[in-house]
């Protein structure tokens, strides 16, 4: 059940979206989302999708890893949709109690859902197809200007990338402690919110003492090998932009005109 | 005499339908008869704490079925949860479960969602304690206070408590010395004498086994390979080896011994075995001292 959320997991692979450059991939989820934000028709929704479909195929993720990671956010689209459908002022469609349904509040519900189910798709892809050392490798280097200013940027980099690290570690983690606790009798899945609130202390107790013990270890053995942050650092892996990173940010580019274009005439 | 777990062509697989799918059980078929001392051995990776989770309905088989008493355990959920009080597991490192506040709430905690009232409980408490050997002034204390060793008791008197009819326990003297792990095999057998239930004791340690059990199961690749007393185990060395198991230190000399033409008995497995056998070799007193 636990294993069911799959943020931040890579899945190892051997296509051209896995071999792009981690700083092209993240310019163009960020390409891609202010595009996405810019489509509000049926027409450049309808392209933002082909766009993703493509994507998908080239990258050869498997649709039920996009949908799995979704329903985690059911609920919230669901609510945002009924809150959108009754709530946008229009033309009513039907009515129900005192609340009216709208064929305004239906388009933007329909636009809402589009837009965010394509954004948390299109974001797992990135990180289904980038290992968690390369993305924040990649993201180092884009927020490298900011160490100007004094941002520890290195910094943060490394700490972003130790949590990407240790979730499926706590998840799995949390998985074998529920277990343990289950063998004893605990009953995680039922009575009201107040008991299972209190039936969660012998799965979180153990797993933050887990989780310390490990921060423990990993901090002792970042210093035993010396670590004392970026400076003056070298990499062992040097990133280089190829020909595939600049068709694919030819690509985004037309993506984000055709999109705004399409904008302004009204389409 | 009817077993009292039972599984039929148990197979699981890890990650169905996503790239990391991974078969960790290939059609076992086992049981264990009430009252009996088994051991399972197997190479890492073989399989066997899966199995172990699926005899108390933690993990649902991806085919087959499991046996409590005769009855599927997944057959509603009433059953799955009175298998839980019946078949204790104790897991690989069960002192990262420990949590309340002191060592006797630890202890009660499983008594306690059994529904039992807080007298049963407390019997409960003290008579799995004191088969592990925790003092009552241990009970007082906060789990965290103990050593490594105490720790690892604490945990699996928790699972004495509920007074399982079958008592498994994965690898339970991982990490210890060996004095710990002499301690923790003792409280086990104590608990196998007193109570007359089942235990099956999971272990890498090919000694710690033969010294032990009375039934030895040996799983490799997620298939069960071999079913036998100790003896018949230990015998097929070399089939063994190849599973990437070690034969006890004891038997490998025989072994050599063996080879070098001195006529000893092949199925010995610890030192006092071997001591007598020498000795009756040698022709000389049988009384080793
Ligand atoms: N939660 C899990 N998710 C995915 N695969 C798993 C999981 N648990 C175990 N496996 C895989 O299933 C196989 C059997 O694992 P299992 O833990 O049962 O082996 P084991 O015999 O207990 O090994 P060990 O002696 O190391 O404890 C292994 O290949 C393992 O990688
Ligand atoms: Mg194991």
């Amino acid at each position: 059940m636990l294993r069911d959320i799959t943020l931040g997991q890579y899945f190892p692979g051997d296509t051209v979206i896995h071999r792009l450059d981690p700083r092209t991939k993240l310019i163009m989820v960020m390409v891609y989302l202010v595009a996405l934000f810019s489509a509000g028709t049926a027409l450049t929704l309808g392209m933002m999708a082909v766009f993703l479909g493509t994507i998908i195929c080239v990258s050869k993720t498997k649709l039920c890893l996009l949908v799995r990671g979704l329903r985690p956010l059911a609920i919230i689209l669901v609510f945002t949709g009924t809150l959108n459908i009754f709530l946008t002022p229009g033309e009513p469609i039907f009515r129900v109690w005192i609340l009216t349904a709208t064929y305004e509040g239906l388009r933007h519900a329909l636009v809402l859902l589009a837009r965010i189910g394509m954004m948390v798709m299109g974001t797992f892809i990135l990180t289904y197809t980038t290992s968690p050392m390369n993305l924040t490798d990649g993201l180092e280097m884009l927020l490298g200007p900011l160490k100007r200013i004094r941002v520890p940027v290195h910094e943060l980099a490394m700490i972003m990338n130790m949590a990407l690290r240790f979730v499926p570690t706590l998840l799995a983690e949390a998985d074998k402690i529920m277990s343990a606790q289950k063998a004893r009798g605990a009953d995680f899945e039922s009575g009201n919110i107040l008991r299972r609130g209190q039936a969660m202390i012998p799965l979180l107790i153990p797993l933050f003492m887990s989780a310390f013990r490990r921060a423990d270890e990993l901090a002792i053995a970042m210093e035993s090998r010396c670590y004392h942050g970026g400076e003056g650092r070298t990499r062992m892996r040097q990133l280089r932009l190829g020909l595939r990173d600049a068709l694919a940010g030819l690509v985004g580019a037309l993506l984000l005109t055709a999109i705004i274009g399409l904008g302004v005439l009204g389409l | 005499m009817s077993p009292i777990l039972q599984t039929k062509t148990l197979t699981h697989t890890y990650s169905l339908g996503t790239p990391f799918e991974q078969a960790a059980l290939r059609g076992v078929d086992f049981h264990v008869e009430p009252g009996e001392l088994l051991g399972i051995i197997g190479h890492t990776g073989s399989g066997k704490s899966t199995l172990m989770q699926h005899l108390n309905g933690l993990i649902k088989p991806t085919e087959g079925q499991v046996y409590f008493d005769g009855t599927d355990i997944h057959e509603s959920k009433e059953t799955t949860r009175s298998v839980r009080a019946q078949v204790g597991l104790v897991f690989q490192y069960p002192e990262y479960q420990l949590f309340e506040e002191t060592v006797y709430r630890d202890i009660a905690f499983g008594p306690k969602n059994m529904g039992l009232g807080g007298a049963e409980v407390d019997i409960r408490v003290r008579e799995a304690a004191a088969l592990v050997g925790l003092t009552t002034e241990q009970l007082d204390k906060s789990p965290f206070a103990l050593s490594g060793g105490q720790k690892r008791r604490a945990a699996i008197a928790g699972v004495m408590a509920m007074r399982p009819r079958v008592l498994i326990l994965d690898e339970p003297t991982a990490g210890l010395d060996p004095r710990g792990r002499d301690e923790i095999i003792g409280n086990i057998k104590a608990f196998h004498r007193e109570t007359g239930a089942a235990v099956v004791l999971v272990s890498h340690s090919m000694e710690e086994i033969a010294r032990t059990v009375s039934r030895v199961v040996v799983m490799s690749g997620g298939q069960i390979v071999m079913n036998g007393t100790g003896r018949s185990i230990f015998a097929q060395g070399a089939e063994l080896h190849a599973m990437g198991l070690a034969v006890p230190e004891v038997t490998q000399i025989v072994m050599r011994l063996r080879t070098l033409g001195i006529d000893l008995p092949c199925d010995i497995f610890t030192v006092e075995q071997a001591a007598q056998a020498i000795l009756t070799r040698a022709g000389g007193d049988t009384d080793a001292s």
